[in-house]
């Protein structure tokens, strides 16, 4: 875990806040998704990445070597996602009880 | 919104009634969003405090003195007023009898909760849904507040919850006292050899402070899911 | 369509305010610290600030050597994307030009990148001409880490985003390489008199 000893520490959050934003563009929760990192290979839901929710943008990083996974923000009309970050996302999909 | 109400001195509650409502998962949350005359938006997200058997949605919101968003929903909003409200929100920080039914193995484990303040909030809705199901799932909360007339949803808590109080206990008090440590959380949660299931909620600091000793005392990280809140004063 | 929420408001009066760029508001007293990740602590004995061409190290200064760099005492106004300004912000620095000056290069931008891995793209007409700093200095102050310290670029004339905290290296480029806001729609340039917070504006 990294330093919490600062105010910037103190204020990150974590992939649970992320859950907000992202519901806009995906059809499932993304907490319980699992995210395998670019950069440093490891996996682990989203719900334990790290997550800066300064302005401009929401982003999101892995909680074993804190590079960017994924940025979100939403503007005018329009929203932005960069997951070159995430290189695979593995998303558990509700069943869907069938009604016949 | 029905109702608002104080809680405790800094602590509203707010019943909201919302149309459609597709119910929820205990340990959810919903992003609240305020919309000015101006145009001007600001929201934040607040963990359920309702379980999904309760029709209402409640809200336990914390007035942060130099808030943007909370002390309007403490002081200002009244019945009948409305706002923008997203959710439920989240699949990772839950727990539900339903999911313990459908998954033995996992149910067999205990489940430990811990709590800072308002980060209580989620865990109201978890054990107010366990007591209404009677789940057999074994449960308990280990709660942190700063004083006795500060504690959260007494109607909910009952012996399966240790409370400490942080800055003031009252006469007569033979709780535990103090911030939760790593010598408390040996005292009063499920040992590691109880491969308890661990949610861990409260502001940021706390959070990973607690992580961090119950990792240290033994337990596996991977078992321990976090729900931080940030720092006790609101970020832009 | 959104709901209004009765009574919600900034309250913040908006006078018409010729420092004030369109679209900003002052932020008087408060210093908003925005990060988009872990702030870093990098040891002064580890420290060092380079100016490369993307290949060599062209220039390179230990955190002594940086120091007794001479400095200046700039006062400027301060404009963030995020909408808020402040006016009147005293740093101390060392010059980019003062930097540049034992470096000939025909380069016409600069990538500035920091600790953590931020980076911002500014051209490097706009880093000289006396209009940016390498400041360690705030409010007379030794820059705090939340704020960029040990030290971080200084370019006012553009919107704050531009000034990289945690600044560790300067590299002359001869084309613009978008920046770490810059890849996610930010503007490539970013004049807060011209309104220019994403690409396209």
């Amino acid at each position: 875990m990294t330093d919490t000893t600062d105010p910037v520490s103190a204020r990150r959050l974590d992939g649970n806040a992320a859950g907000g934003p992202l519901a806009a563009l995906f059809a499932v929760d993304v907490t319980a998704a699992r995210s395998r990192c670019a950069a440093c290979g490891s996996t682990s839901a989203l719900g334990e990445h790290l997550v800066y929710a300064d302005a401009p943008a929401m982003v999101v990083r892995c909680p074993t070597c804190t590079e960017v996974v994924l940025r979100v923000a939403s503007r005018e009309g329009r929203m932005l996602l960069d997951l070159s970050g995430a290189a695979l996302l593995t998303v558990p999909m509700p069943v869907v009880a069938d009604d016949t | 919104m029905l109702d608002n109400r104080a809680e405790t001195p800094r602590v509203h509650r707010l019943v909201l009634d919302v149309p459609g409502w597709p119910g929820h998962l205990p340990g959810q949350h919903v992003d609240v969003r305020l919309t000015g005359e101006d145009g001007y938006t600001a929201e934040r997200s607040y963990s359920l405090a309702s379980p999904p058997e309760v029709p209402l949605l409640h809200l336990l919101v914390e007035r942060l003195d130099d808030g943007e968003v909370s002390p309007y929903l403490t002081d200002e909003v009244r019945r009948d007023d409305a706002f923008e409200l997203r959710g439920p929100i989240g699949g990772w920080f839950v727990w539900s009898v339903s999911a313990d039914r459908a998954d033995r193995e996992a149910a067999r484990r205990p489940v430990q909760l811990v709590a800072g303040g308002a980060g209580v909030s989620p865990f109201v809705a978890m054990l107010d849904h366990h007591r209404r199901l009677d789940s057999p799932t074994r449960m308990q909360l280990l709660y942190s507040a700063r004083t006795q007339e500060e504690v959260l949803g007494r109607d909910v808590l009952g012996p399966e919850t240790t409370v400490t109080l942080t800055r003031q206990a009252p006469e007569g008090w033979h709780g535990e006292t103090g911030r939760i440590d790593a010598g408390m959380l040996e005292r009063r949660t499920f040992a590691p050899a109880e491969r308890p299931r661990t949610y861990v909620c409260g502001p940021t600091v706390f959070a990973e402070a607690v992580a961090t000793a119950l990792v240290g005392l033994g337990h596996d990280p991977s078992a321990i899911r976090i729900e931080r809140f940030g720092s006790a004063g609101e970020s832009s | 369509m959104s709901v209004l929420s009765r009574g919600f408001g900034r309250g913040r009066a908006r006078p018409a305010d010729d420092r004030l760029p369109p679209g900003q508001y002052d932020a008087g007293r408060d210093f908003p610290v925005l990060s988009a990740g872990p702030t870093p602590h990098t040891p002064l004995a580890q420290w060092d600030l380079a100016v490369d061409d993307g290949t060599d190290a062209l220039q390179r200064w230990s955190w002594a050597e940086f120091r007794d760099l001479p400095h200046e005492a700039v006062t400027v106004d301060i404009h963030c994307v995020t909408k808020w300004s402040k006016f009147g912000t005293r740093w101390e620095g060392v010059a980019v030009d003062r930097l540049l000056q034992d470096v000939p290069t025909t380069a016409t931008h600069v990538l500035a990148t920091s600790d953590g891995g931020y980076t911002t793209n500014v051209p490097l007409a706009d880093l000289t001409g006396g209009r940016a700093w390498v400041v360690d200095t705030y409010e007379g102050e030794p820059l705090a880490p939340e704020h960029g310290g040990p030290a971080r670029l200084l370019v006012p004339h553009l919107y704050f985003w531009k000034s990289a905290k945690w600044l560790r290296r300067l590299t002359l480029l001869h084309h613009d390489q978008p920046g770490f806001w810059e890849t996610f729609g930010y503007h490539l340039y970013g004049d807060p008199w011209r309104e220019q917070r994403y690409s396209g504006d």
